[in-house]
């Protein structure tokens, strides 16, 4: 049975030589000599079905420009076409006649702001029991969900985010009671009426583990592995086991042919993850259970694109940097449970200053509105300590380093000719506190202008309710 | 950088006498007193003996005061955190540090947060550091929606914290304290009701005409705690978020017309904020919130505080149900993002000078003790901050803070961290040998 094919299952199947639907069930005999036709997996069945907005061609000038890479240009200019960047550049970058020109005198440029790990959808306001499904609190290893599927457009939190964050992509990741939470998902920051809408094109889908205290209390209170830190490890690992397994039968079966294996949704997640099509995102605190973590990950042939929530990163930010591992980390979060006490608001300027990779992230519908703010502040107390960092480089905490490590650095995250024209328009320095959104563009269509009351997205939850269509 | 350092070596060679017993002249800084006026240009700021004497322009540095020159700083008084549970948690998860509410307790009403106040948690530390000198204390609310009695503490390193205990009575209705009283507000209303009526009847026991009523359903301890709070004798502070139980709590003053009141939470405020200003009741609201993150804020906006300043209504910014026992230097940010509404089209901000009132003068103004604390008038105590900018801008920070005319150290366990992974990589010896 385990190798077998049901009827039904195998009509979902496709056929990846032929691109049909129909899957002829392969015979089971060994030997025979027919080959049959290899059956292969639909791996996009949920595909996005964005579409970029119409803009019009626009041209920014006299402003200050963060390109989100970690360079600055005073007085310069950005201009886009046809939802993509095409040129960044000084005052004498030319400008088209019968082109929409802003004046940017005082105001500054950023890419769109990219938060890496979000619960807008899954957590959606209202918070009521009715609507939390970010966490399948089943069993540890629920690899086999898919954060997407729980994400309702409706959430109020995507358009504050949007007007007072200036977020134009984030990644929605299931929570972390689990070891393996499942798939995440990348949006578009757009209003729509299906996940699919919002769905970034081309995003690589990440994976959610998680270390420490969380999985251990959510099983070991009921008397389940994990029950403890050896207990997520020791569970972790057999996981990982059997998805080297499951993947040696698929490559096996695809070299040689005969019986396709069993299809396994949760392996098919962590099979992807080996061959490094889907990014590991690893909520982990402390210092000493990271490092342990890239010894897993060695152990079995992934890598871990970027540690979430890691509030310890401080102390082993030389370990980060030469395993090419992201921290994605709040400015200032600590106290709160106990593998959070030994956090500090230098954290992220510490990662910065040893040369590793550096984000700042919100996990929260609050703070995604200001995640420009949490940079601010990380950045003076990096400063304070007598590090030298750039505006320019915070912004990158924000932009190009969480769109690098969600794999989509090569179509957004910095004011670079030909990618994605998700840009920020802010009204003063968007490290000040004093700063907001003027205008955001997501692939140059104009989804926020703070001008423009029609602008500005209300949820279907909204309507009819005290409030509606207010500022917010 | 040189320059900040200077001054605080010169600052601590400065303040290294007990300072308290002195007379001190901080001199040449940006001068900003708190209530709500605009800061002073080179202004200067004399204490003597803890306290406020003047502060302003034009004020003479009185012969053999020590002068702290501030020239090129901020002066402004202490910050004070309009809500919180600060001291009384060292790490919230870990419920033995946790003293914010006894949830399986025999007692409500009278329970006292003062003793369970402990000065060296470490984010006592760590927010003094971050120019928050006092706070409102408030306990959680228990299996009752009566909270108990919070205190006012100040942030000082040494172990006299309780500024004023039982300072006030909180309790929780709206949501939470529906889920308290059974499931529905009308029975947390009814639980109110109840308490302050049996307050009242071991008020006349007391006198000897009756006795605790036989059937009451608090205890002789926990009615009695009630006593001072129907008789106006101690603030009362109600958590409630939406429009209707904002209204509600102002008409129970109709049936125990000496109630104290004072609305915490308040996120759909600006919608009835005119009666909330005809009321003359002070609000400690929430700063920022903008989401309808439960049914009892589908109207909340950032503009909700401006809107009711601008009804009228004395507003003091508090954490409330927000990182309330370990990040209350997220007061001066939010602080900010209301000013910065001042140029968002639609919203309604505060001016800066407004907002700053709102996390000094505000919470005194509030709590009752604006003659005391909370900004830099004369007879104030002597809580002062030297910032090395504009302390709601979101990269200053303090470089001196004063509690009671005492200069504080600004170091903490956070602190030490930072100094031992400046460089992450072990040297000769483990880092556990760095200190």
């Amino acid at each position: 049975m385990r190798y077998g094919f049901t009827a039904p299952l195998a009509a979902i199947l496709v056929v990846g030589c032929a691109n049909t639907t129909t899957a002829e069930a392969p015979s089971s005999a060994s030997g025979s000599a027919a080959k049959p036709a290899k059956v292969s997996f639909n791996e996009n069945p949920y595909p996005s079905t964005y579409k970029v907005y119409p803009g019009q061609p626009t041209a920014i000038r006299n402003v200050t420009i963060f390109d989100g890479e970690g360079g600055q240009i005073d007085n310069g200019v950005v201009f886009f076409t046809d939802g993509k960047i095409t040129s960044v550049g000084d005052a004498s970058t030319a400008i088209p006649a019968d082109v929409m020109v802003i004046d940017g005198t005082g105001k500054f440029v950023t890419p769109g702001i990219i938060d890496i790990h979000s619960h807008l959808g899954n957590y959606p306001s209202p918070g009521v029991q009715a609507n939390s499904d970010g966490n399948e609190v089943t069993g540890p290893v629920t690899a086999d969900v898919w954060a997407e599927h729980s994400v309702w457009p409706q959430d109020p939190g995507f358009s504050r985010a949007l007007a007072n964050g200036g977020i134009t992509s984030l990644q929605v990741l299931p929570g972390s009671a689990n070891l393996f939470g499942g798939r995440s998902v990348t949006l578009k920051n757009v209003p729509a009426r299906t996940m699919q809408a919002m769905k970034f094109p081309g995003a690589p889908y990440g994976l959610k583990m998680a270390c420490g205290e969380n999985p251990k209390r959510v099983y070991g209170s009921r008397n389940q592995k994990p029950g403890s830190r050896m207990g997520n490890l020791a569970l972790n690992r057999q996981t990982w086991a059997r998805a080297a397994e499951y993947k040696a039968r698929w490559d096996e079966y695809e070299k040689k042919g005969g019986t396709p294996p069993a299809r396994d949704i949760g392996m098919d997640t962590l099979k992807g993850a080996l061959e490094g099509k889907i990014q590991i995102h690893n909520h982990c605190y402390r210092a000493d259970e990271m490092a342990i973590v890239i010894d897993m990950a060695k152990e079995f042939g992934y890598t871990v694109s970027t540690f979430h929530h890691a509030v310890e990163s401080y102390k082993i930010a030389d370990l980060l940097k030469d395993n090419g591992i992201c921290s994605a980390v709040w400015a200032d979060w600590w106290g709160f449970k106990m593998e959070s006490y030994d956090g500090i608001p230098e954290n992220a300027a510490i990662i910065q200053n040893a040369g590793a990779c550096t984000i700042i992230h919100s996990d929260d519908q609050n703070q995604i509105q200001r995640l420009n703010q949490e940079a601010a502040k990380a950045l003076g107390d990096g400063r304070r300590m007598g590090f030298t960092i750039s505006d320019a480089t915070a912004i990158s905490w924000l932009t190009y380093n969480p769109a690098k490590a969600m794999g989509i650095g090569d179509k957004t995250g910095s004011l670079k000719p030909g990618k994605m024209a998700d840009v920020v328009l802010w009204n003063a320095n968007p490290l000040s506190v004093y700063a907001r959104p003027e205008k955001v563009w997501i692939d140059g269509a104009m989804m926020y202008d703070a001008n423009d009351p029609r602008r500005r997205p209300v949820s279907d939850f909204e309507l009819g309710q005290p409030g509606e269509g207010d500022t917010k | 950088m040189t320059k900040a350092l200077l001054f605080v070596s010169a600052a601590a060679t400065l303040f290294a006498a007990p300072a308290a017993a002195q007379t001190i002249a901080i001199t040449g800084g940006k001068v900003v007193i708190g209530d709500g006026s605009a800061p002073i240009e080179g202004g200067t700021v004399v204490l003597r003996d803890g306290k406020v004497v003047a502060a302003g322009a034009g004020v003479a540095v009185p012969a053999g005061a020590q002068v702290v020159d501030a020239a090129g700083r901020w002066v402004t008084p202490g910050l004070f955190a309009g809500f919180s549970r600060i001291g009384l948690v060292e790490v919230e998860a870990v419920r033995e540090t946790n003293d914010s509410s006894a949830n399986t307790g025999d007692f409500s009403a009278a329970i006292d947060v003062a003793p369970a106040i402990n000065a060296k948690v470490t984010p006592i530390a760590v927010n003094r550091a971050a120019g928050i000198t006092r706070a409102v204390v408030a306990p959680e609310a228990p299996a009752s929606i009566f909270a108990g009695m919070g205190a006012l503490i100040d942030l000082g390193d040494d172990y006299n914290a309780v500024t004023k205990a039982r300072a006030f009575q909180f309790v929780e209705l709206g949501e939470t304290g529906s889920s308290k009283a059974g499931g529905s507000r009308a029975s947390a209303f009814l639980e109110f009701r109840n308490g302050l009526i049996e307050a009242r009847a071991l008020a006349v026991g007391q006198r000897g005409v009756a006795a605790h009523p036989h059937d009451a359903l608090l205890n002789r301890q926990d009615a009695a705690a009630l006593l001072p709070v129907v008789n106006g004798e101690i603030r009362l502070l109600v958590h409630v978020e939406r429009a209707a139980d904002i209204l509600n709590v102002i008409k129970l003053r109709e049936e125990f017309p000496a109630l104290k009141l004072v609305l915490v939470g308040v996120s759909e405020g600006w919608l009835v904020a005119n009666q909330i200003a005809a009321a003359g009741v002070p609000v400690i609201a929430s700063a920022l919130n903008d989401l309808p993150s439960d049914f009892e804020k589908t109207a909340a906006t950032q503009s909700n505080i401006g809107r009711m300043k601008q009804a009228g209504v004395t507003i003091a910014i508090g954490m409330i149900d927000d990182s309330d026992a370990h990040k209350l230097h997220y007061s001066p940010q939010y602080a900010g993002n209301l000013v910065a509404l001042q140029r968002v089209p639609g919203a309604t901000g505060l001016s800066w000078d407004q907002a700053f009132a709102a996390i000094t003068s505000g919470p005194a103004q509030a709590m009752g003790v604006d003659a005391m604390l909370g900004s830099l008038k004369p007879g104030r105590q002597g809580d002062v901050v030297i910032w090395d900018g504009d302390p709601l801008e979101l990269s200053s920070a303090p470089v001196a803070v004063m509690i009671d005319g005492v200069q504080q150290p600004l170091g903490n366990r956070q602190a030490k961290l930072r100094d031992r992974y400046r460089t992450p990589q072990e040297g000769a010896l483990p880092k556990a040998y760095e200190r």
